[in-house]
């Protein structure tokens, strides 16, 4: 099992080894947009809003973590697409669990990565310290991490199913969860029927909870507990969801009708 | 003719059928393949021969019948029997972003080999291709394209392999040496294969027994010799002509040999 896990691994390791393109994914991207809002930050610092400014910053690079694992799962199978790839991996004797396993493997890594070095550029530029939110931490980039993969499940399924065609569901799906999970700003800000549903996703008690820490010094676990449980509900049935579509794209044939796109 | 002294069967097909909708791919197809048989699967485009595949290989779910590859279901012993078949096809590529060799090393660990450093290069040599070892799989061309996607199929010395129009994007001489490739490993090992082709000539050269489909079913079936004699055409490709024009009238040919097909 192990073997077929490492060798997915290392064929996305192999993969962005050599791809400038993919490195600047992991490093280009996050970076550019720390340092928007950094200076942002900075212009409302001087409009004394010290807190805000520490904010922002936790909110830029957690948000990152929730994209990057998102993305990293779903564009792991968009590249066995593009590269007609995905039959040889279909008919080699790996599980769906142990594919699955590797990606997240992967996205794991891709998002620690990331996530050190826009901490040190952080604090390099803006003494800000992401270890302020302390120990909380590892619980905060862990929730995060889970919903990637859960919404990640699902855009993976949309995938097999509508191919090259739902690959603007990629880039697409994060940007509607931004707005609703309170990202850089406080859920009470939304209108009220917009916070009922801010309310029913795991990234919403995330940066909630990341500002509350920040502010008071105090990390509300159970907070983090109800955000955990919605991250086990949306991977259930994200993987209920994967298992459900991939039985149909046996049905169907989809995987058969991959060189015609 | 050769005698490989086996009749065990490795591919026992039983009333296959694949519907896509109103469309059905493939009806009610029986067939066996018995162990170091290869067997050419012949139709004109659309026959139902891809189809036919993807459903020995669990790509695929039947809409009815039943597939058992070495003895094993395959929609309930998918796994277990995919580590012991393989599979190369003109539409499906390695990444091309990764080099020769790094492609063959994750795929030699997904079927499960630790150490295949001598088996890939011994594959290499085979088909000829070791010069590109280190080269990106993108920057090959269409044949050595072709003969990686091969060694790949071997990596797990597979006791079935499943060809889908193998030679298709080669030149004559290419497409030779791939055969000459085929032929020595098939004896070797007492490979079974099953492969589509339409390049009659290779047909002849290579298959021990074809089967014709025409819209997704079996419309003849034997040995190539046989096969000639009996429908009267003076060669495989008029033949093949013939029923890609008028598949219906060929319909009775097998009518007696084979079992008959139950419905489910
Ligand atoms: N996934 C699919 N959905 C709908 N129709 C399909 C699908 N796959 C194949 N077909 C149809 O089934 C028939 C057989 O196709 P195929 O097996 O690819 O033929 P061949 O390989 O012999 O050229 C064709 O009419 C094709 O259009
Ligand atoms: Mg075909």
């Amino acid at each position: 099992m192990w073997l077929r896990i490492s060798a997915i691994v290392m064929r996305y390791f192999f993969l962005h080894r050599r791809s400038v393109a993919r490195v600047m994914e992991i490093f280009f991207w996050p970076v550019m947009n720390l340092l928007v809002w950094g200076f942002v930050t900075y212009y409302l610092k001087e409009l004394a809003l010290p807190k805000t400014v520490l904010f922002l910053l936790g909110s830029v690079i957690l948000w990152d973590v929730l994209y990057r694992s998102q993305q990293g799962i779903t564009l792991a199978i968009t590249e066995e697409f593009w590269v007609k790839n995905i039959i040889n991996i279909f008919i080699s004797p790996i599980s769906m669990g142990e594919l699955l396993t590797a990606i997240c493997i992967v996205g794991i890594i891709k998002s620690l990565v990331t996530t050190v070095v826009l901490g040190f550029l952080a604090l390099f530029f803006y003494k800000f310290s992401l270890l302020e939110i302390g120990p909380g931490l590892v619980l905060f980039l862990g929730n995060l991490l889970l919903f990637g993969w859960g919404v990640g499940l699902f855009t993976m399924a949309l995938i097999f199913r509508y191919g090259r065609a739902a690959e603007a569901l990629i880039w697409g799906v994060p940007f509607l969860i931004q707005p609703v999970s309170a990202v850089f700003y406080p859920v009470t800000v939304l209108p009220v029927w917009l916070q009922k549903i801010a309310y029913l996703l795991p990234s919403t008690y995330v940066f909630e909870g990341m500002r509350q820490v920040l502010a008071t010094g105090v990390t509300d676990i159970s907070i983090l507990g109800i955000s955990f449980g919605l991250n086990l509900v949306y991977l259930l049935l994200g993987a209920l969801y994967f298992n459900w579509m991939l039985r149909r794209v046996r049905e169907m044939g989809y995987l058969s009708r991959l060189h015609l796109e | 003719m050769k005698d490989n002294g086996s009749n065990v069967s490795v591919t026992e097909i039983k009333g296959l059928t694949k519907r896509f909708g109103t469309l059905t791919a493939l009806d009610c197809l029986t067939f066996r393949v018995c162990r170091g048989d290869i067997l050419g699967l012949l139709g004109p485009n659309g026959a139902g021969k891809t189809t036919a595949i993807h459903c020995m290989l669990g790509l695929i779910t039947p809409s009815s019948g039943s597939i058992r590859i070495l003895g094993l279901d395959i929609g309930r012993y998918r796994r277990k029997i995919l580590s012991r078949v393989n599979f190369s096809s003109a539409y499906t590529s390695l990444p091309s972003n990764l080099t020769v060799w790094e492609n063959l090393i994750v795929f030699s660990r997904l079927y499960g080999l630790k150490s295949a450093r001598k088996r890939i290069d011994m594959l290499l040599e085979l088909f000829e291709i070791g010069e590109t070892v280190d080269r990106l799989t993108g920057s090959l061309s269409s044949g050595q394209l072709t003969r990686l996607n091969l060694c790949k199929a071997f990596l797990n010395d597979p006791e079935i392999l499943f060809l889908d129009e193998p030679t298709a994007s080669l030149d004559p001489d290419i497409a030779a040496k791939v055969r000459q490739g085929l032929h020595e490993l098939q004896r070797q090992r007492g490979l079974t294969m099953i492969y589509t082709s339409h390049n009659m000539q290779e047909v002849e050269q290579m298959c021990d027994r074809v089967i014709f489909l025409a819209r997704g079913r079996i419309v003849m079936q034997g040995s190539p010799s046989e096969i000639i004699k009996q429908s009267k055409s003076p060669s495989l490709e008029d033949l093949f002509i013939a029923i890609a024009r008028n598949g219906h009238l060929y319909q009775t040919v097998i009518a007696g040999e084979e079992e008959p097909c139950g419905s489910e």
